[in-house]
């Protein structure tokens, strides 16, 4: 499991997961789930386009992320936010049926895009996914108070002079980066949960927002470590361990939250009763 | 003429069995998405229209390797999805995109699974790809009959329940003081779209399947202000972009890379874009006339 062909999927997997933690922190604050969903499913298109032409698949990756999201944010301006996604993202996946049905990919290989792959990392994608991932923090750590604001209090971020249109434009060009880095371990279809259940999880736990993006980045390394672990001993595929922790975190954090609600109840009564 | 006819309709283009097929069930699958996906934008619960699709995968790949009729793997775990969804919460605006992000991870999960189990033990490895971006000259003919009690299924329910339905979603506290039972409604409704795009899912494909649910209908919204026309507006735009992007596909056959069908999804999709941007100088000259 710790071979040294082994080293760069470590790497890049937990590279991925502090930027999903760090990246879906946010997407869960501005519920925009939905676009955490289509961005990566949209690049899977531009794998298959760069394939087909012979370039870097990351570059196709990375091509198609950015399109889809300025896309999206473009529509988004005329018409409603999900429908704007949503058409987005099937436009982007038009092109992909197309470009598949006139490359000779392997039906195995399209899968392990879509799904993730343990050893599809060579040691040559580390360096250009360790500088995406850094911009993606650095980005997220500039934007940090701006994002912060206009997600929880956008009429607030106004009066202060945010520009909640920049600020979201910046936003999902920094999702389209995270999702691109992290599609070849985790699969196009699977990012998103690992960028949703984690950071949900935490919040369920702690309404502080600083200790709910470590948590929530914890959380997303806990995931990713095990998925991995777990892929690599029985060879299912990891999309399936990321899917299912990520499901299973998130009731862990309703359930916890659930508890302390339903146990400060009595506690109130036992109070009111006192005075 | 009948040479201009030849020239867009390529011959045996009517006579050809698997296009008879993709006609009729992907016009049927057409009407029922652009119907009810009028009420799925109107509710803003496109995220979950698109998700039960892409859930439907997990539904598909394990009928696959149960060895059951896949219309039940995808219809059932498209209710199973439903069910679920309204469970954690998709009536509060916040927790929805949450709540169906999370299930549609955790059903992604399992198609990865089953997908991968598939391919280990029965060698079908086509299998991803046709649960995934699906074929409309590959659906086979003896699953007609059920796909149509289904679809009129869900499009019957849509009809039935079209003024509550309509008053619920554009407001929900008028509706709950006329005495709509508002949840029973929405769960009724997610119902009705769980069915429909899982019968989408299953015969066009995940994408196509959003494609015709979410396009069609914001198109028609942007068209006209009434809901009733929008649904056949809408209806209608899915139908016209379905049966024009099978002909295309058809006639692709013979355009370059030589000998290479394009993809059918590929020209539908396009299509209902295509409709959609057109759309939004229209219906904004019919707000100027109308104001005027």
């Amino acid at each position: 499991m710790f071979a040294s062909f082994m080293t760069s999927t470590w790497t890049v997997a937990t590279i991925a997961a502090v930027v999903a933690g760090v990246v879906g922190f946010f997407i869960v604050l501005r519920g925009s789930a939905f676009v955490a969903d289509a961005v990566p499913q949209g690049a899977f298109a531009g794998a298959a386009g760069a394939s087909l032409i012979g370039v870097n698949t990351l570059v196709g990756l990375v091509v198609f992320a950015l399109a889809g999201a300025l896309g999206i944010g473009w529509l988004g301006r005329r018409s409603r936010h999900d429908v704007a996604t949503a058409l987005a993202l099937v436009v982007m996946l038009g092109l992909g049926a197309l470009f598949l049905s006139m490359s000779n990919e392997y039906a195995p290989e399209i899968y392990s895009l879509l799904f993730g792959e343990v050893l599809g990392v060579s040691s040559s994608e580390v360096a250009p996914v360790a500088v995406l991932g850094a911009a993606c923090v650095g980005a997220i750590l500039i934007l940090y108070r701006p994002l912060l604001l206009s997600s929880v209090m956008p009429e607030l971020g106004e009066a202060r002079g945010i520009r909640s249109g920049r600020v979201e434009t910046c936003f999902l060009v920094v999702v389209a980066l995270a999702t691109s880095m992290a599609l070849p371990v985790v699969g196009a279809l699977l990012i998103f949960s690992l960028m949703i259940g984690p950071p949900a999880a935490a919040r369920s736990f702690t309404s502080n927002p600083q200790f709910a993006l470590v948590l929530s980045v914890v959380i997303a390394l806990v995931t990713v470590w095990t998925a991995i672990a777990a892929s690599f001993v029985w060879n299912w595929p990891v999309g399936f361990f990321v899917g299912t922790l990520s499901a299973v975190s998130y009731g862990v954090g309703r359930g916890w939250a659930h508890r302390r609600r339903t146990r400060a109840v009595p506690s109130d009564q036992r109070q009111a009763l006192a005075a | 003429m009948s040479s201009f006819l030849s020239a867009i309709f390529e011959p045996g283009f009517f006579g050809n069995q698997p296009v008879q097929v993709a006609l009729l069930v992907g016009g049927l699958v057409a009407l029922v998405s652009g119907v009810v996906g009028t009420f799925t934008v109107l509710r803003g619960q496109a995220f979950a229209g698109h998700a039960l699709a892409d859930v439907g995968a997990a539904g598909g790949s394990s009928a696959f390797l149960l060895g059951i009729s896949p219309l039940f793997g995808f219809v059932g775990i498209g209710v199973l999805a439903a069910g679920v969804m309204e469970m954690i919460g998709i009536r509060r605006p916040r927790g929805r995109d949450l709540a169906t992000g999370i299930v549609l991870g955790a059903g992604l999960g399992l198609a990865a699974l089953f997908l991968y189990l598939d391919a280990t033990f029965s060698n079908t490895t086509g299998a991803t790809i046709t649960v995934l971006f699906g074929s409309m000259f590959v659906i086979s003919s003896s699953l007609i009959p059920m796909i149509a009690i289904f679809s009129l299924l869900a499009l019957a329910t849509v009809l039935v329940l079209f003024r509550p339905l309509l008053l619920s979603s554009v407001s929900s506290d008028l509706a709950r003081t006329r005495g709509v039972p508002v949840r029973l409604i929405g769960v009724l409704y997610l119902l009705a779209l769980a069915v429909a795009v899982s019968l989408s899912a299953l015969t066009i494909g995940a994408i196509l399947s959003t494609a015709l649910l979410i396009g069609p209908a914001a198109a028609a919204l942007r068209l006209t202000g009434k809901p009733g026309l929008a649904m056949i507006l809408s209806a209608l735009i899915g139908l016209v972009a379905t049966w024009l992007g099978i002909l295309l596909a058809y006639d692709s056959f013979y355009w370059p890379p030589q000998q290479h069908g394009w993809p059918v999804s590929f020209f539908v999709v396009t299509l209902v874009f295509l409709f959609y941007l057109l759309a939004q100088p229209l219906g904004r000259a019919r707000l100027a006339r109308s104001q005027r």
